[in-house]
């Protein structure tokens, strides 16, 4: 997936990703650790490309970000969900909506829309929700609408940075468990998180890394047997 | 297919959305827009009746060739001839001495005085060659040929009603200044409404920053985001455009019916009125054009250098 891959910022000398090189099977769950700072965040951006990296390669799902012309970013990212810690839900519109806003995007019918987001919803526990807006949700129930979101188009990979940094241990758990049955459902998974208690939880493999280069790659090995 | 057709509906109504959401924003924008797109139509309004005026007045205006008695028909007919050839003749009329005392007495048909009088004499009139010019300005060589020696022998005397030619020239030289003024106006008010509803485009594009950079993150096209804008900045060339055409035909219907003047200066208000009436489709669709035109461009512009990819 990626290879020796650099990227600086600015004329800082040290490097936010210092020559990563990773790679994530199909299906896989991967957690990535590290401290703030050390890079995790960088390392999503230039999986969506959001980011350029200054040097190496990046292939996802078949997609060499080389070659990747600008006006096919579009493209590209309706092919990955992405989760953000801060949910960007739009706050002006119910939670219905906001869900349906994804699949407005791609041209999908209205019918197609009220077939697939109460679907969708169900899988993230909402059901019953639809009508409420943003701001009258939970934290834990915001980022379920926003994870709803995020696989309503149903991608290959789904990303998720730091979708607890924000909830109680609770609601972090039900966040957690609704990516855990999206995985199983055969989407691979890409989570970043800081939090120990989850780490420890789940028994996944778990990507390390510290000051912008992998300290450890563990569990993988277990993971695949 | 269908799904592009949604897709296009979604933005259509996006865009009005947007333009209700917009709409105090919105006056701004399109008050420069309607005063642009007047002043265009005021001066393709102004520009036409100048120029028919101008035909109008062109083709009263004739040179007469008195010719001498000694002249005869043969010789007449030759010269009328020898006239339709030059290049900046645009019809010649040969009037024989009789023809010329049938057309005075049909002239004069209402003043049986001098009826009486011209009767009582043996037709008095000369034989005639009137020759109407196609440009009054190069009528100089009309009169060169006229001065030539083989021809000179064979008139009298020559009119050249030249007392309006002043008028004419004042008249062509006010339409070439209005020309002018109304391209420079046009210009300037067409630059002022691209900038002032680019601003708003870009007002409209800060204000909804956050839900613009989530469809991003979602993967929507950039057509898909730029779309509503450009769709909304479209709405105000057709509204402005629409009214632009109500502002000239209102003033119409006010000089008409308050002033009942047929001419203001040298403007010819019926002409003017006429003109309008007579190519009312033509001319909307022109404003609709440009109005849509001013819009879409500016937008397009302000739109632009946001949606970029910013990834380096």
């Amino acid at each position: 997936m990626l290879d020796r891959v650099t990227k600086t910022y600015g004329k800082v000398a040290t490097p936010a990703l210092d020559r990563i090189s990773l790679h994530v099977e199909p299906k896989e769950f991967v957690i990535v650790v590290g401290q703030s700072g050390a890079g995790k965040s960088t390392l999503l951006k230039l999986l969506t490309r959001e980011e350029r990296p200054t040097t190496g390669k990046i292939i996802v799902g078949g997609i060499d970000y080389d070659k990747l012309r600008d006006r096919d970013i579009p493209l590209l990212r309706r092919k990955i969900g992405v989760v953000f810690q801060d949910f960007k839900l739009l706050p002006n519109r119910t939670v219905f909506e906001n869900v349906a806003f994804a699949l407005e995007i791609v041209g999908a019918t209205n019918h197609e829309i009220k077939a697939t987001v109460p679907k969708v919803l169900d899988i993230v526990n909402l059901r019953g929700k639809e009508k409420r807006m943003p701001l009258e949700l939970s934290g834990g129930e915001r980022q379920r609408v926003a994870i709803a979101r995020a696989i309503v188009r149903q991608p290959k990979i789904l990303i998720a940075d730091e979708p607890t940094g924000n909830l109680d241990p609770k609601h972090a758990w039900d966040v957690i468990k609704v990516l855990e049955k999206i995985n199983h459902y055969g989407t691979t998974v890409l989570l970043t998180t800081h939090n120990q208690d989850i780490v420890n939880r789940l028994k996944r493999r778990v990507v390390t890394i510290e000051h912008g280069q992998i300290a450890s790659d563990r569990d993988r090995a277990q993971y695949k047997a | 297919m269908s799904r592009r057709l949604v897709t296009f509906s979604r933005i259509i109504k996006a865009g009005l959305v947007n333009f209700v959401r917009n709409a105090w924003l919105a006056v701004a924008a399109m008050a420069v827009m309607i005063i642009t797109l007047t002043i265009v139509l005021f001066s393709i309004i102004t520009n036409a009746t100048f120029t028919n005026t101008i035909v109008q007045i062109t083709d009263k205006i004739d040179v007469s060739v008195f010719l001498k008695d000694s002249t005869d028909q043969t010789q007449g007919t030759k010269l009328a001839n020898d006239l339709r050839t030059l290049p900046n003749v645009k019809s010649v009329t040969y009037l024989t001495k009789a023809d010329a005392l049938v057309h005075y007495k049909q002239q004069n048909a209402g003043n049986p005085a001098l009826i009486s009088a011209i009767n009582e004499t043996d037709n008095p009139l000369p034989a005639t060659i009137q020759i109407k010019p196609k440009e009054l300005n190069k009528i100089q060589d009309i009169r060169d040929y006229l001065s030539k020696n083989n021809v000179k022998p064979l008139w009298d005397d020559v009119s050249y009603r030249d007392d309006r030619k002043a008028a004419i020239d004042k008249i062509a030289h006010a339409t070439n200044l209005m020309r002018r003024a109304g391209i420079v106006a046009v210009l300037v008010f067409a630059a002022i409404s691209v900038i002032i509803i680019f601003n708003t485009i870009q007002m409209a594009i800060f204000n909804r920053r956050d839900e613009l950079t989530i469809m991003r993150l979602l993967g929507a096209s950039t057509s898909y985001i730029r779309g509503p804008f450009v769709v909304e900045s479209v709405v105000y060339g057709i509204i402005s455009a629409l009214i632009s055409v109500l502002i000239i035909h209102s003033l119409f219907v006010a000089s008409s019916s308050a002033l009942q003047a047929s001419s203001l200066g040298l403007l010819d208000i019926n002409y003017a009125a006429q003109y309008f009436k007579g190519h009312f489709l033509a001319l909307l669709t022109m404003q609709l054009v440009l109005g849509i035109l001013i819009g879409a461009v500016s937008s397009t512009v302000a739109t632009r250098r946001y949606l970029k990819f910013k990834t380096k």
